[in-house]
């Protein structure tokens, strides 16, 4: 059972701070990604898991053993790094033996697991190669062989797949999340790239600033998020705010925007809504909830028009850029739909997926 | 022929260019830069010139004030005949000095590698200024040095009698040697990226083995090149041995060649020359064998 439990875990690099104090329960077999803006403390997190980097206070457990003073070589840990690492003056075959060679396991035990991971990886004709004479993508395969046959308690991956061209980040991402199905491990994978950590992870841990702002599936992440900050990391494009004032109307509350447009809150969230009302808070809301005027099932929608700024065609989609009071406002709409840039057009606001953030506390209310 | 064709190209003006044919301004700036490099030859070159040119000249012709100095009218092999006859040349200033850069080189390099790594790698209270007194210690000149040097051998000489034999000197060389190669080392071992052998440490690896196995491998271009700094500094050494040793068949071949076939205001130039020319045979065979590791980077592929 390879749990990982991080105890109220900080790190100083001299007067920086780091990691802050952050908990997490890692369960067995569970993917989690650990994502956040440079410089959020997600890679030292985890260089402390792998051993890399000492701890200046709290504790990690590692299958219910905590492990602060064991060195990495006896922690039963892979890990994939940004650049690879991958051992220059050896064969991919060396490379990813090397481990095992180590460990002193039997040469037809090596032989057996080299040549299944390289059969999992699709690396079996390059099995004589060296590093220099294989391709990024090549590496990158490489690099994860190298942890797989190791068949490690924990899988952790530092940023793997920033150094590939963006056509092969897709296909290596998808090809992680085979893996990981194949190969049951606990994993945990560091990426600053918010669709990464949304399409591969059991469960997302968003850091800022040296501490965790929310722990959560991917859907939670989305739907749910706690923070300001998560509400704008989580989601591509990102997600629209714009300060308002909470207004009391005859039928309930509704967001004030401008002068001239106001949006009814839908009557379920008025008692959740009702202590701010009469306060300057945040609205927001997602661009692919700000639509080309279309009817929504239960009606809790408002129709706004305006002038288009900017249109931005992605196929399936077209992003809308338009004015709202001083802040420039994303849409997502129906390419047909589309206004020319200048004139006016229609938008439909999906209130039910509206949030309201506390401008004091930074929290989604 | 019919290739020649296919490859062809056609100019603006309508006439076949082939397309290996090399262009005439490049071929101009071909010759330029060659041209610019003849001024650096002739310096470099023309002492090793006169080395040789002498060496092969009979004792007659090199005192006949009536032929040029700049080239030889036969070859005589007189010179070297006198150097295997009359000297201990071959049997044993080229021996010992074999010998003694050979040792010394060994141990400096050896003892250079772990004190680059630690000071490269390892985080300790006062590693930096650590570095620094190695680069100074570098710095103090061997004139100034081998005076308290004088005093270690002689009290070492009472208890293990090395005065006078070449083990003063392998004693006594690394002192030089071990700083310069520690310097040179720890800037190489800088460059070698650390996941690497943080990825050696995952896989099981401690410390001392990741050394070995991993970083040492990446870093023989580095280490090639101590080898050759330190060789060529030993083989070169002159006042340490002039110092320390004074039995003929002790000597070392710079400071054999010096007091042997320099007799007072009497010069051997000949036998002298043929000497320089054999001393330094053995430094460019070493340089040609160990060029190319030397100039290849061997960390290629580890990143990105």
């Amino acid at each position: 059972m390879a749990t990982i439990k991080l105890q109220n875990l900080w790190k100083h690099y001299g007067d920086v701070q780091a990691v802050r104090g952050i908990d997490l329960d890692i369960e067995h077999n569970e993917f989690v990604a650990l994502v956040g803006p440079s410089g959020c403390g997600k890679t030292t997190t985890l260089r402390m898991i792998a051993g890399l980097e000492d701890i200046t206070g709290g504790e990690i457990q590692i299958g219910g053993k905590t492990v602060n003073e064991v060195p990495p070589k006896d922690r039963d840990i892979a890990m994939v790094f940004q650049n690879y690492a991958l051992y220059p003056h050896m064969s991919v075959y060396q490379n990813m033996s090397f481990g095992l060679r180590i460990r002193k396991t039997p040469k037809a035990e090596i032989d057996r697991r080299v040549q299944n991971a390289a059969d999992i990886l699709n690396i079996g004709e390059l099995l004589e190669r060296r590093p220099k004479q294989l391709s990024g993508g090549q590496r990158q395969r490489v690099a994860m062989g190298r942890a797989i046959v190791r068949d490690p308690v924990v899988f952790l991956f530092d940023e793997p797949l920033s150094n590939l061209d963006a056509k092969l980040r897709v296909q290596m991402r998808t090809e992680i999340k085979k893996i990981h199905q194949r190969v049951q491990t606990t994993v945990v994978y560091v990426t600053h790239d918010q669709i990464e950590a949304m399409t591969l992870a059991d469960r997302i841990v968003v850091m800022n600033d040296g501490v965790i702002e929310q722990v959560g599936t991917p859907d939670e992440m989305y739907s749910n998020p706690r923070t300001h900050f998560v509400a704008s990391f989580i989601g591509s494009p990102s997600m629209n705010f714009a300060p308002c004032n909470l207004v009391k109307t005859a039928g309930g509350l509704a967001v004030r925007l401008t002068d001239d447009i106001s949006l009814n809150v839908p009557e379920d969230r008025t008692a959740r809504y009702e202590p701010f009302a009469d306060k300057e808070m945040i609205f927001g809301i997602r661009p692919e909830h700000v639509t080309e005027r279309r009817q929504h099932a239960n009606g809790a929608q408002q129709d706004i028009a305006a002038d288009v700024n900017v249109l931005e065609p992605m196929g399936i989609d077209t992003m809308v850029f338009f004015s709202l009071g001083p802040k420039e406002v994303c849409a997502r709409s129906e390419p047909s739909a589309v206004s020319n840039v200048g004139e006016s057009m229609g938008f439909t606001v999906n209130m039910d997926k509206m949030h309201l953030i506390d401008p004091s506390t930074d929290a989604v209310v | 022929m019919s290739s020649n064709d296919m490859t062809a190209m056609t100019t603006s003006s309508g006439e076949l260019l082939a397309e290996n044919k090399v262009p005439f301004w490049r071929l101009r700036k071909a010759f330029a830069n060659y041209v610019a490099l003849v001024p650096y030859l002739a310096f470099a070159l023309f002492p090793f010139y006169i080395i040789a040119i002498t060496s092969i000249k009979s004792k007659q012709e090199i005192n006949n004030l009536g032929e040029s100095p700049f080239w030889a009218t036969g070859i005589a092999v007189e010179n070297f005949t006198y150097l295997a006859t009359n000297t201990s040349f071959f049997e044993h200033w080229m021996v010992n000095t074999l010998i003694v850069t050979t040792v010394s080189t060994i141990i400096s390099v050896s003892v250079g590698i772990l004190a680059a790594y630690a000071l490269a790698r390892l985080k300790f209270r006062g590693v930096e200024l650590f570095g620094v007194a190695v680069f100074i210690t570098y710095l103090v000149p061997q004139t100034l040095l081998f005076l308290p040097l004088i005093n270690v051998v002689n009290a070492i000489d009472d208890v293990i009698p090395i005065r006078d034999t070449y083990w003063s000197l392998i004693l006594t060389y690394p002192t030089f040697l071990i700083p310069f190669v520690t310097w040179l080392l720890m800037g190489y071992f800088r460059t070698i990226p650390v996941e690497v052998e943080e990825c050696a440490y995952l896989d099981g690896c401690s410390r001392l083995s990741a050394l070995f196995r991993v970083v040492l491998p990446m870093a023989i271009p580095g280490i090639i090149c101590a080898i050759l700094f330190s060789y060529t500094l030993s083989w070169n050494e002159f006042l340490y041995a002039l110092v320390f040793i004074q039995d003929e068949h002790a000597k070392t071949l710079s400071v054999g060649v010096f007091t042997e076939l320099i007799r007072g205001d009497i010069y051997f130039w000949g036998s002298l020359m043929a000497a320089c020319l054999l001393g330094t045979l053995p430094i460019v065979i070493l340089y040609g064998f160990l060029m190319d590791y030397y100039t290849s980077g061997l960390t290629q592929g580890a990143i990105k």
